[in-house]
């Protein structure tokens, strides 16, 4: 698998780490309800087709990142930087 | 027809013409009692204690492809009760128990045999660790013995103890672990089941689960809509698509774990080998092919195969290891998609719809599962009760963290594990 | 025998080789099968099951029976196909799974047996009793199984791994292959060309074929002279491309010296990474057998493999030469075998309508039924239907059609596409993004349309890149076409085989159809058909039209079984490369590591790191007596130990404070300038992930530690925190972990020693304890911590890296003047059990903070990582198993880590157990063994008596729960 990081262009898996869905940027609020914290925290969609997905560039420039990608094809079609997508939810959010 | 020595002479000498199917191919009969949704290994097993301990024979396990063709086809075949906490501890042990006994209840030979395990350790603390889990495994009534350095030599020669980037300080040795013929398993209980009377229906994919005010009631296929008073998710790593037709979220990603096997080779490894710092382990089969495996390919993924650099990782383990098997050549690679839990530990439970059971979670250890899981879903769907051996394998665990079963210590969140 | 030709063989230079102790000559450019079937060598193995005599089967890496074992001792090697391997001076090659010897092997009783294991027999036996699996039955069956054998001895050649990147990786140096490569290479793109073979030219090397008018053998001279000349193309043969995996990444096996008698300093195999935009896939195609009875003795073998002995190797493989065939390959081989001067038996032709030559023993819609010779063919019987004859013949060339091979395209898991015509299956569409199947891959099989299809690909993969072929023309071939009558199976009297390693007959898939193992899949799984070393490449595809025809069903519905990676096995050595010994890893070394091993210590594995575990000096009992001095040094005087190897995070920034108070569960924003305090880091899921202290050196700077083994993890960590999680703070951090060198000198002469070594003494005020800043240190600036890990009176200095060998020795220096030294790993531990401080040990993943006694620590205050979880009703309350200390109510007792803890009266089951031991020591300081450990509710039965039992090791011991702090409850050394 090779994944094109915005900073350091085509790189191999070798130099990436997984985290998980990209739900993971949309922390709940300190104070929101355990169930919201458990759907966060556990309940996942899991989807067989295109999903959005946290990588670390590890071994590169340390970014993290929010990979579009297919997990039935491994087809890559987007990649962003995670700060970059977390920064538009806030501002959308506003 | 029973299977036995006498019959294999006997149907030699005649031609072999006599050996019937080993299960039938109905058509899905309009309703059953219960539907079990995967005819893996732990649907089958499911269906085989349902009607053997449950007398419950209306039963119907509904597989989209061919029976056995998910995780009990593409494993590491490894069978092993070596659990350190509360909840893994009797599941486990009650299904080794029920290994143990397999071949004469099935009248299949699974080939189960004990040739024993070895889960090396590489620091004081991981002994400590071991240790830990080695008492467990004898206060459940399960064998473990901790071997030091020279007890491990004894039994392992060939282990590299001289030059290792990570020496070997010991093991954990399961005498009553080791591994099985995966095929035969899913086979055995599928004959048994099918003998007595559970529908086995291939290439029929469930498309929807038919809820009623509360209540299941049946599901949708590619064959049509069948009716069923109770509805059992056996789906493995496609647990998520399965519940996501009753409007459940799982606590389950689907990951890719990757396996080898090499060419047959003359016998030069008798008993399981795991390698505490390079997730890696190692046994060969009666055939003579090392089959060995290491850690998860780490991103979410159905493609069922996997990539490079974790393949790469795990022959670098090997040779790190056990140098003597360099020339020995990988002929297969395989992925299987892995139902991986949060704190890496199964779920079997009702759910909040009446008649609808969830059995997932297994992530890639569900192999040696498989009796012990289908003994204990039948007993759940029959009685509506968890068994004694699993009663800490519930759904609403991670919500109220309440007897979290996260063995490896890495977390009971996604992808830690 | 060897015959007159102009083959690839250079008969100036003999080659002497050995099979089975016996020495044959060949030449250079002979493989191991062309060398010993030009010395008559028929039989070359056995086969798996039924040890059946085999003879060479086919001239590729497909090979199935003729498998040895080449070299000895730590370079034996088992499963070599002698079709691939190359002779060279001195080779010595054994057959192997036989026994006694090849030409008698008892286990060829199996033979006799077969009637009773046939098909899944095992499965239905071997029951009763039980106990004779373990015993009896399954280490008979071990013994018996397998093909060679492994010497035993580690693998110590040299094996390596490589990268490689192109715009074009070309698979397969065919006609096809050649022409695309060439292409590609002409419009500018970077171009590799990977070949299988010793030679480029794939079947043009074994062919009578022509281009342009001149014998093929010579256009591939000039493209390979043309390309080799090219600086933007790479030649690789004797690499197979094993694998096609995402993104144009590709895997490939590259036989370095395999073919030379001293490989001198060359790796034996190179494992590559090719990274390239787009893949022409120009592998050829495999020809398939025909089932017909008995059709496996040696000298049966595939008409193509005759065809490449006769013109590549210029061998003969019999002298009375029998041909059949289903297509025009059948009349080719037997042309080609006149024109060479060997007598062709029979040339038999299933199709009725066949168009064959004059001047043979030719038979029309015929079959062969039976064949003769247990040790070798000696004759075969064809039958027209209406009559049979038996001909004498020593080889029979066999030819069912051609199957491209499209494996690769099968990796992502695309099926291949059946074609009646062709009686074959094709790739399929898009099947490997960026691949190209062309020629013969593509079930295209003249050469001239392999020629013009290879150009096709190559333009159509220089489009995708963005480049433009230059114009040119196509060479002229033969345009032959191919035209092939499906037979898979002939009937008579006698096994049929399929796979022949695996000894699978046309009954062994009847009768897992008649046992309703009709999915391809259950049918392979219950007769191992395919499963073999070829993998199936000469047998899945009759198979399958065997198991179709049994199930009534088409070949198309009746599907296929999937191709995976390796396309051909590659050693674990070679895909490993570089792991031996110590390569698994990276190691990471201190600055003070070459003093520690000048004193002789023992150094061991912290994470990737080396510490020293204790200090040994003459005279000493062992270990322990080391550590009691090492632990004196610092309750009684002063101890250095290197701690560099915790992880350091420098972190800066205007939110900083804010950044610290969210990622650690107490608060940071409120440390002062000029002090250190103590951290504790969760995970969201509301465990303890981490824990260490943390420095303010400045209004916006801070300095955090991270405990050695997760420094990783942490940073990692943060790294999330700070761009996914809070990307509105402004904070920066990077590890400085390498930069600084750091050394605790603890002991309630830490000060003295630090006063003689500082520039300025040390300032009370300035240092109290949990206080740091700036000193120098012979004019170096280095930074002073004054922390305990052991609860004396101490303080950690850091240097930057390069000065601290010197400080080192230094501190040692000082420290022995003291009355006090060096300390290792096992001191700092009984010193930290002592005082009740917490490793990873204590928080191995499953505690919490109100498992450590640190609930209170999350701040109610503010939010922080692992806040929302760790309320959960589950991970605090009296249930949880709690950290407590343990000591013994005899001295004498003993605690081993790892040990349960149960109620006095209570047996040792696992529903009793209540916690466990997670470390001991010896304390010098008390006499007897303490332990931490965690017991439900432990916090609350101070005083209570509860029973440690160890049944791995024997030990069952009363012990009273207590204080994780055996040592200055009050912390007043620490403080004073």
């Amino acid at each position: 698998m090779r994944i094109t990081c915005p900073y350091c262009g085509t790189r191999d898996l070798r130099e990436f780490s997984y985290r998980g869905a990209a739900s993971d940027l949309e922390r709940p609020d300190a104070e929101a309800p355990p169930e919201e914290w458990h759907a966060y925290l556990h309940l996942r969609d899991n989807p067989a087709g295109v999903t959005r997905d946290l990588w670390y560039h590890e071994m590169g420039c340390a970014s993290w990142l929010v990979v579009t990608r297919n997990t039935v094809t491994h087809e890559i079609l987007a990649c962003d930087l995670a700060r970059d997508v977390a920064l538009k939810a806030r501002e959308a959010k506003r | 027809m029973r299977f036995s020595a006498w019959q294999v002479l006997k149907e030699g000498l005649t031609g072999n013409r006599g050996w019937g199917a080993h299960w039938r191919d109905p058509e899905p009969k309009p309703a059953y009692d219960v539907i079990i949704i995967g005819g893996g290994g732990h649907g089958l097993a499911t269906a085989y204690y349902l009607a053997k301990e449950h007398g419950i024979t209306n039963v119907a396990v509904l597989e989209k492809g061919y029976i056995g063709g998910g995780n009990v086809g593409r494993n590491t075949t490894i069978v092993r009760a070596n659990y350190g906490l509360p909840g893994n501890s009797e599941f486990y042990s009650h299904s080794l128990k029920l290994w143990e006994g397999l071949e004469a209840d099935l009248n299949y030979n699974v080939m189960h045999s004990q040739r024993g395990i070895i889960n090396l350790f590489h620091s004081d603390g991981a002994r400590d660790a071991a240790a830990r889990r080695g008492n467990a495994m004898i206060n459940q009534g399960d064998d473990a013995v901790l071997l030091d350095r020279e007890g491990v030599r004894a039994m392992l020669p060939f282990l590299d103890y001289d030059n290792i980037r990570f020496p070997v300080y010991g093991g954990l040795y399961h005498a009553r672990g080791g591994t099985a013929r995966h095929d035969a398993v899913a086979w055995g209980f599928a004959r048994g089941a099918d003998r007595r009377g559970v529908d086995l229906i291939q290439n029929c994919e469930v498309t929807g689960i038919d809820i009623e005010q509360g209540r299941v009631t049946g599901v949708q296929t590619t064959r049509g809509a069948i009716k069923a008073k109770k509805v059992a998710m056996v789906a493995a790593g496609r647990s998520g698509q399965v519940a996501a037709m009753a409007g459940m979220r799982l606590p389950i990603e689907s990951h890719i774990l990757q396996a080898f096997v090499t060419e047959g080779l003359k016998p030069c490894l008798d008993t399981v080998v795991t390698f505490g710092m390079g997730h890696f382990y190692i046994s060969q089969s009666d055939k003579g092919g090392l089959v060995f495996g290491g850690d998860l390919d780490f991103y979410a993924s159905y493609a069922a195969r996997g990539n490079l650099p974790q393949a790469e990782h795990v022959m670098e383990a090997a040779m790190t290891l056990m140098p003597m098997i360099g020339k020995a050549r990988v002929l297969r690679s395989w992925g299987g998609i892995m139902d991986m839990s949060p704190d890496g530990s199964p779920i079997i439970d009702t759910t909040h719809i009446d008649g609808l059971f969830l059995n997932c979670g297994w992530c890639y250890g569900g192999f040696k599962a498989v009796p012990g899981s289908g003994h204990v879903t039948a007993h759940l769907i029959a009685t509506g009760r968890p068994h004694a051996a699993a009663t800490k394998y519930r759904l609403d665990r991670f919500a109220t963290g309440i007897g979290l079963m996260d063995e490896e210590g890495t977390g009971s969140q996604h992808n830690l594990h | 025998m060897r015959i007159d030709g102009a083959g690839l063989i250079n008969r100036n230079k003999p080659v002497t080789f050995s099979f089975d102790g016996r020495s044959y000559q060949g030449f250079e450019g002979d493989t191991l099968a062309s060398a010993l079937l030009a010395n008559g060598v028929r039989l070359m193995g056995r086969s798996f099951k039924y040890h059946r005599p085999r003879g060479v089967f086919t001239a590729g890496s497909e090979e199935p029976n003729a498998l040895m074992t080449v070299g000895r001792g730590a370079a034996q090697t088992p499963n070599v196909r002698a079709t691939v391997q190359e002779i060279y001076e001195g080779l010595e090659a054994r057959s192997q799974n036989r026994w006694p010897s090849l030409s008698a092997d008892l286990l060829s009783v199996n033979d006799l047996l077969s009637p009773f294991l046939g098909a899944g027999f095992y499965y239905k036996t071997f029951m009763w009793p039980r106990s004779f699996w373990e015993k009896l039955y399954e280490p008979v069956i071990r013994r018996a199984a397998g093909l060679g054998a492994l010497s035993g001895a580690p693998d110590t050649a040299r094996y390596d791994r490589a990268y490689a990147f192109c715009d074009l990786l070309v698979v397969g140096s065919g006609p096809s292959g050649l022409m695309a490569a060439l292409t590609a290479a002409r419009a500018g793109a970077d171009v590799i060309l990977c070949e299988e073979d010793s030679a480029f030219g794939g079947r043009l090397n074994s062919e009578a074929e022509e281009i342009d008018g001149a014998p093929a053998r010579d256009w591939v001279q000039a493209v390979l002279a043309e390309l080799d000349s090219l600086p933007n193309v790479r030649l690789m043969k004797r690499t197979t491309v094993t694998g096609a995996y995402d993104q144009g990444t590709y895997g490939a096996l590259q036989r370095v010296a395999l073919h030379m008698a001293d490989p001198g300093d060359r790796p034996l195999e190179t494992f590559w990474h090719i990274a390239a935009k787009a893949c022409v896939l120009a592998a050829g195609a495999l020809e398939r057998p025909i089932a017909f009875p008995m059709n496996d003795r040696p000298g049966v073998m595939m008409a193509s493999a005759l065809r490449s002995y006769l013109h590549r190797f210029n061998v003969a493989p019999g002298k009375r030469v029998a041909v059949f065939g289903n297509n025009d390959g059948a009349r080719q081989t037997a042309e080609d075998l006149r024109a060479a001067g060997v007598e062709v038996a029979a040339l038999v032709d299933s199709r009725p309508e066949a168009e064959l030559p004059v001047g043979f023993n030719a038979f029309k819609g015929a079959q062969v039924i039976h064949t003769k010779g247990y040790m070798g063919l000696k004759s075969i019987t064809v039958s027209t239907g209406s009559r049979e004859e038996v001909i004498e013949a020593d080889c029979l060339a066999v030819s069912g059609g051609w199957n491209p091979t499209l494996h690769l395209t099968c990796h992502m898991g695309a099926r291949p596409v059946w074609d009646e015509t062709l009686a074959a299956f094709l790739p399929a569409e898009k099947s490997v993004p960026g691949m190209i199947p062309a020629g013969a891959a593509k079930g295209i099989f003249s050469t001239a349309g392999c020629l013009a299809d290879g150009q096709r690909a190559a333009k159509e993969a220089l489009k995708a890149l963005g480049l433009k072929a230059k114009a040119s023309d196509l060479p002229a071939a033969s345009d032959a076409p191919y035209s092939v009558a499906p037979l898979w199976q002939v009937p008579g009297k006698g096994r049929a085989w399929l796979d022949f390693q695996n000894d699978v007959t046309v009954k062994d898939v009847k009768q897992a159809a008649q046992e309703n193992f009709r999915s391809v899949e259950h049918m392979k799984r219950y007769t191992t058909q395919g499963m073999a070393t070829d993998q199936g490449k000469n047998s899945n595809v009759g198979a399958l039209a065997v198991l179709a025809d049994a199930t009534g069903r088409g070949i198309p519905e009746t599907g296929t079984t999937t191709f995976r990676p390796p396309f051909a096995p590659v050693s674990i050595a070679a895909m490993g490369a570089g792991a031996r010994g110590k390569g698994f890893a990276p190691e990471r070394f201190t600055t003070s590591h070459a003093a520690n091993i000048a004193r002789g210590a023992p150094m061991i594995e912290a994470g990737l790191w080396y510490r020293p575990s204790y200090f040994p000096r003459p005279g000493d009992a062992g270990w322990q007596e080391a550590c009691n001095r090492e632990v004196g040094f610092v309750r009684n005087a002063v101890g250095v130990c290197d701690v560099s190897t915790l992880g350091k995070i420098d972190i800066q920034g205007p939110d900083a404070a804010a950044f610290l108070d969210f990622v650690y569960c107490n608060t940071f924003s409120t440390l002062k300038e000029g002090r250190v305090r103590y951290g504790l880091m969760l995970r969201e899921d509301g465990h303890v992930m981490d824990d260490g202290t943390c420095a303010r050196l400045g209004e916006t700077h801070y300095l955090m530690t991270t405990t050695t083994a997760a420094a990783g993890q942490v940073m990692k960590h943060l790294e999330f925190v700070s761009q996914a999680l809070r990307p509105e703070l402004d904070v920066s951090f990077t590890s400085v972990t390498e930069h600084w060198a750091q050394f605790a000198v603890a002991g309630p002469k830490s000060r003295a020693l630090l006063d003689s070594l500082l520039d300025a003494p040390v300032d009370e005020s300035a240092f109290p304890f949990m206080g740091c800043g700036a000193v120098t240190v012979a004019g170096v600036p280095a930074r002073l911590f004054r922390i305990s890990f052991s609860g004396e009176h101490a303080y950690e200095i850091a240097v930057p890296a390069r000065y601290g060998a010197a400080l080192y020795g230094d501190l040692v220096a000082r420290a022995e003047v003291l009355g006090g030294g060096a300390y290792g790993m096992e001191a700092l531990n009984v010193l930290r059990i002592e005082k009740g401080f917490i490793t990873h040990a204590e928080i191995h993943g499953r505690t919490t903070a109100f498992d450590i006694g640190m609930g209170r620590m999350v701040s109610a205050r503010k939010d922080c990582i692992g806040k929302a979880a760790s309320r959960r009703e589950g991970l605090s309350g009296p249930e949880r198993e709690q950290l407590v200390g343990l000591r013994p109510v005899l001295p004498e007792g003993r605690l081993p880590a790892g040990a349960h803890l149960f109620s006095e009266n209570r047996p040792p089951t696992r529903e009793n157990s209540e916690g466990y031991v997670t470390s001991t020591c010896f304390s010098p300081s008390l006499g007897h063994e303490i332990a931490l450990g965690f017991l439900k509710n432990g916090p609350l039965r101070r005083g209570e008596v509860v029973k440690l039992v160890d049944h791995l090791r024997g030990v069952e011991t009363l012990c009273t729960v207590c204080d994780p702090v055996f040592i200055d409850p009050d912390g007043g050394r620490m403080r004073g």
